[in-house]
């Protein structure tokens, strides 16, 4: 509502950022796509050729791929199911009445703000080193044989890691959500004659609900492009035991020069991306009519 | 200076006609509300005028110069909205001369209107305080404050009052009455709240869907309603309307009694029936009265009354006040 | 209204939620112990918690390797350029979306969240070519580029959610009382935006500090930020936890100060809004 000049002025004032982002979007994308189509390798120029399907069937048939695609999913998950239960027990404790309440909430905030390569760094020696790491310390001390994580359980040692990193935001939001809790809501339920338990079963999980769907979605999107974590722990190795889609594709086009075939890759990731935005662009838009 | 005309202005959002064509004349000097339920296109009215919105097509017209096309500022019109809009970064006096930085003013000349505008507002001890610190009425008094000082050549509120308490509301209406008597300019005034219109306006413009219902004074509209519209939306209990047999005797579809021209009377009267709920204001008692084959009626009594739930009365009304409508609504004469 | 509790209960409480932030703080409170310890100490067994030589040595030996306050540098330039460029680009927009709202408004912020949902490696590959035919692989130009367009949907939708909150209101007495487009963003809607911009400059600058797609595919030696530098320590030889330590404190210590200050905004800003 406004009238046709402040409507001009707004048009020329979006314009900057819409065509930016446009060719952002537009150019690159449509280049991946082309040469997604392409026998195409950096080490061998000039004998590009049209190959249609030929890398999506070489992508697709690849065992490396079903490898990436269920560690891709694993990892997904596991740090989902870490982060979301245990943000939402944080969150429960944070809201809890504490001594220090503040200096609490910025230890556990913390590690969110720590760069990933000096958090897959820092684990991996000082902790999951299978000589010097304090784990390793920890299990000489109680007669155990230490345990090399980054070589015998590479994918689960890369979920802790990242899990870790993202506890804080799944937390942070849940206590958000948490603290907007009409407390009257919770008395007339406990008027009602509604215990403890059955208060959080009825009123604090529904009201959690929508804040769990918005962690899973938002976590989701940057989980599947999870890549510092995994180059500088494992390398995608031992093999392919922690090789994730984003990793690969990377592999594939910066260390084999496989323009074509990381190309495909590429837009693989794309589409699975693309399943989980639909849902949480439909989640926010709801929100922005609300 | 001061006149305001509107010629066949309409106005659309998308494909909806939020006004159809209108016309309106405004004196100089003038107090008009514009009143109507919320929806009724009041407040887009307003912000035609004032150039916040432009008009579809048609012309607005201020002093006799066309303004179509100006800019906001250009209209030499000032608003109060409805939430006052005050800067809250600036300090008080600040906002009150936020204007006149605007139009380029020297710092003295400044000074004093902004000085002079605090001195008749009561605002003096406040000039060096946030609007966040102030109370609601003090705060309506800035936003009138930065519309004074500017001089312009008419005033316009936005539903100024319906943001405060009921009791400061009666103040700021006589204020807002008093100002109008102090500096005699137009003043175009938008509000929901009938009883506003009445005890402020030189004229009322009831609207309805964008359409005009009725312009004229508030008797004219208490005592001759163009429709039934207008009946039912002014005056305090709302009209009653009976229609049927009752509403044919006097050759009308429907026919409307105010409350208060119903009188009780002790054994013959027009309508006979059982009060249901009783409301004891002190000064006045409203009944709910059930009839039977008319319906409930209610009786705006004067004083107290001894009468509860379940008494039987019968109450009547002179010939002269009844007003009569025809099938379509609008009033016969 | 807050409930009363047995103090007794709040103890519990109080000891339990202690510990678990202390657990999940641990990870970076042992890098910072570390930081203080002689190589050799560092891999001491059993490990020294407290009861060791206290040293800055390392810190003064990052310090000597030119090199690190380069990436250091680096990480500067790159996150704060990217940052206001962004700032720059997105506050009219924003301004217009709040304000001035269209029919296609809402269509248009969804579309510029969704490119923010495009993995990386969907365009790793053009990027990189891109990149290496116009010569700004391994520039800090390069990668202020990638991260202002990376970042700037958060920025603009960041901003949008704030100014959404101001009243269009008193925008429009702002025009009522004379003031043009320029006075109108400047006197009366920047200042009130204050807030809102700075949380926006916060998050966003963390954000791009932290960014370890492009910046370790984009870089090489010249213009990498920290996040690369520190990921060139991960095949390294001999001792070196402690200077792998107080490297790492240093780079991620303006970034807690930063995120401690900006912890609120940060639930808006990364749900776009969806959570308050």
């Amino acid at each position: 509502m406004a009238t046709t000049h402040s409507r001009t002025a707004a048009r020329f004032m979006i314009s900057p950022s819409v065509l930016l982002l446009l060719g952002w979007m537009i150019v690159p994308l449509s280049m991946t796509i082309w040469f997604s189509f392409q026998s195409y390798n950096l080490l061998s120029p000039g004998t590009e050729e049209w190959i249609g399907f030929l890398n999506y069937e070489f992508f697709l048939t690849d065992p490396a791929f079903f490898a990436a695609l269920s560690n891709t999913l694993l990892l997904v998950l596991g740090v989902l199911v870490i982060t979301i239960i245990g943000g939402t027990l944080l969150a429960l404790l944070l809201d809890q009445p504490v001594f220090g309440q503040g200096v609490v909430r910025i230890l556990v905030i913390a590690p969110f703000f720590v760069m990933p390569t000096v958090s897959a760094l820092v684990w991996k020696n000082m902790f999951m080193n299978p000589v010097n790491g304090l784990f390793a310390h920890a299990a000489k001390a109680m007669g155990l044989e230490p345990f090399d994580f980054l070589a015998h359980a590479p994918l689960f040692s890369v979920t802790l890691i990242v899990a870790w990193q993202w506890l804080p935001f799944a937390t942070l939001i849940l206590l958000t959500a948490l603290q907007s809790l009409d407390q009257d809501q919770l008395e007339a339920a406990e008027m009602d004659g509604a215990g403890p338990f059955s208060r959080f079963i009825y009123i604090v999980v529904p009201h959690l609900s929508r804040a769990i769907t918005v962690v899973i979605l938002i976590q989701t999107i940057f989980l599947l492009s999870i890549f510092a974590e995994i180059l500088v722990t494992t390398n995608g190795g031992p093999g392919y035991a922690s090789t994730n889609i984003t990793y690969l594709v990377y592999a594939q086009s910066l260390l084999q020069f496989d323009v074509g075939g990381g190309s495909a890759g590429g837009i693989i990731a794309v589409i699975l991306a693309n399943i989980v935005a639909f849902f949480l662009m439909r989640m926010i838009g709801k929100n922005l009519e609300a | 200076m001061g006149s305001i005309v509107l010629k066949q202005v309409t106005k659309r959002f998308g494909d909806v006609e939020v006004i159809p064509p209108l016309d309106l004349s405004i004196v100089e000097g003038e107090f008009v509300v514009f009143v109507g339920p919320s929806g009724c296109g009041k407040s887009t009215l307003l912000r035609l005028i004032a150039g916040l919105e432009d008009v579809t097509s048609g012309t607005v017209e201020i002093n006799g110069q066309d303004a179509t096309t100006a800019r906001p500022a250009a209209r030499g019109l000032a608003m109060v909205f409805q939430t006052y809009a005050l800067y809250p970064h600036m300090s008080v006096r600040k906002n009150i001369a936020f204007p006149l930085k605007m139009a380029g003013l020297d710092q003295a000349e400044i000074d004093r209107k902004v000085n002079g505008a605090a001195q008749v507002l009561n605002l003096t001890d406040y000039l060096d305080r946030r609007p966040g610190q102030l109370s609601g009425g003090q705060r309506q008094r800035v936003a009138i404050g930065r519309a004074i000082v500017r001089e312009p050549m008419a005033f316009l509120f936005d539903e100024p009052l319906s943001n405060l308490d009921a009791a400061l509301r009666v103040n700021m209406r006589l204020e807002i009455s008093e100002l109008h008597q102090k500096l005699a300019t137009t003043m175009i005034y938008v509000t929901h709240d009938q009883v506003e219109a009445m005890t402020m306006a030189d004229k009322i413009v009831v609207l309805r869907d964008g359409y005009i219902e009725q312009v004229g004074s508030p008797l004219e509209l208490y005592n001759s309603p163009a429709n039934l519209f207008v009946a039912g939306f002014i005056g305090s209990p709302k009209m009653n309307f009976i229609e049927g047999a009752e509403a044919s005797k006097h050759g009308a579809h429907t026919i409307g009694v105010r409350p208060e021209h119903l009188v009780i009377t002790q054994d013959a009267g027009m309508w006979q029936g059982t009060v249901g709920v009783a409301e004891h204001l002190g000064s006045d008692t409203f009944l709910h009265v059930a009839v039977d084959g008319v319906g409930t009626l209610t009786v705006r009594a004067p004083g107290e009354l001894a009468l509860r739930h379940g008494d039987a009365i019968t109450v009547t009304v002179p010939g002269d006040k009844i007003y009569r409508f025809d099938r379509d609504g609008s009033a016969v004469r | 209204m807050a409930r009363s509790v047995t103090p007794r209960r709040k103890m519990v409480v109080t000891v339990l939620a202690w510990a678990v932030g202390l657990l999940i703080f641990f990870p970076i409170l042992w890098t910072i112990l570390t930081s203080f310890k002689t190589e050799a100490d560092a891999i001491a067994s059993p490990p020294l918690f407290l009861g060791f030589d206290w040293t800055l040595e390392n810190y003064a030996e990052v310090q000597e390797r030119s090199d690190y306050f380069r990436h250091f540098w680096n990480s500067v330039v790159i996150s704060v350029g990217s940052t206001l460029l962004g700032l720059l680009i997105a506050i009219p927009s924003a301004w217009a979306m709040a304000f001035v709202p269209g029919r296609r408004t809402k269509d248009v912020l969804m579309w510029m969240l969704s490119t923010k949902m495009l993995p990386p490696v969907g365009v790793l590959i053009p990027i990189y070519l891109i990149f290496r035919d116009a010569g700004l692989l391994d520039t800090r130009t390069g990668l202020v580029i990638v991260l202002t367009l990376i970042n700037l949907p958060i920025i603009i939708w960041m901003l949008f959610t704030y100014f959404k909150e101001i009243p269009g209101e008193i925008l429009e007495a702002a025009r009522m009382d004379g003031a043009t487009l320029w006075a109108e963003i400047l006197h009366v809607l920047t200042p009130m935006a204050v807030p809102g911009i700075a949380s926006t400059l916060l998050l966003n600058i963390i954000l791009s500090w932290n960014e370890a797609f492009w910046t370790l595919n984009l870089t090489a030696a010249k213009a990498a930020p920290l996040t690369a530098f520190i990921a060139s320590y991960s095949s390294p030889e001999g001792l070196f936890y402690a200077k792998l330590s107080a490297a790492s404190t240093m780079a991620i210590a303006p970034i807690l100060i930063m995120g401690w200050f900006s912890q609120k905004q940060l639930v808006r800003g990364l749900t776009f809004g969806a959570v308050k």
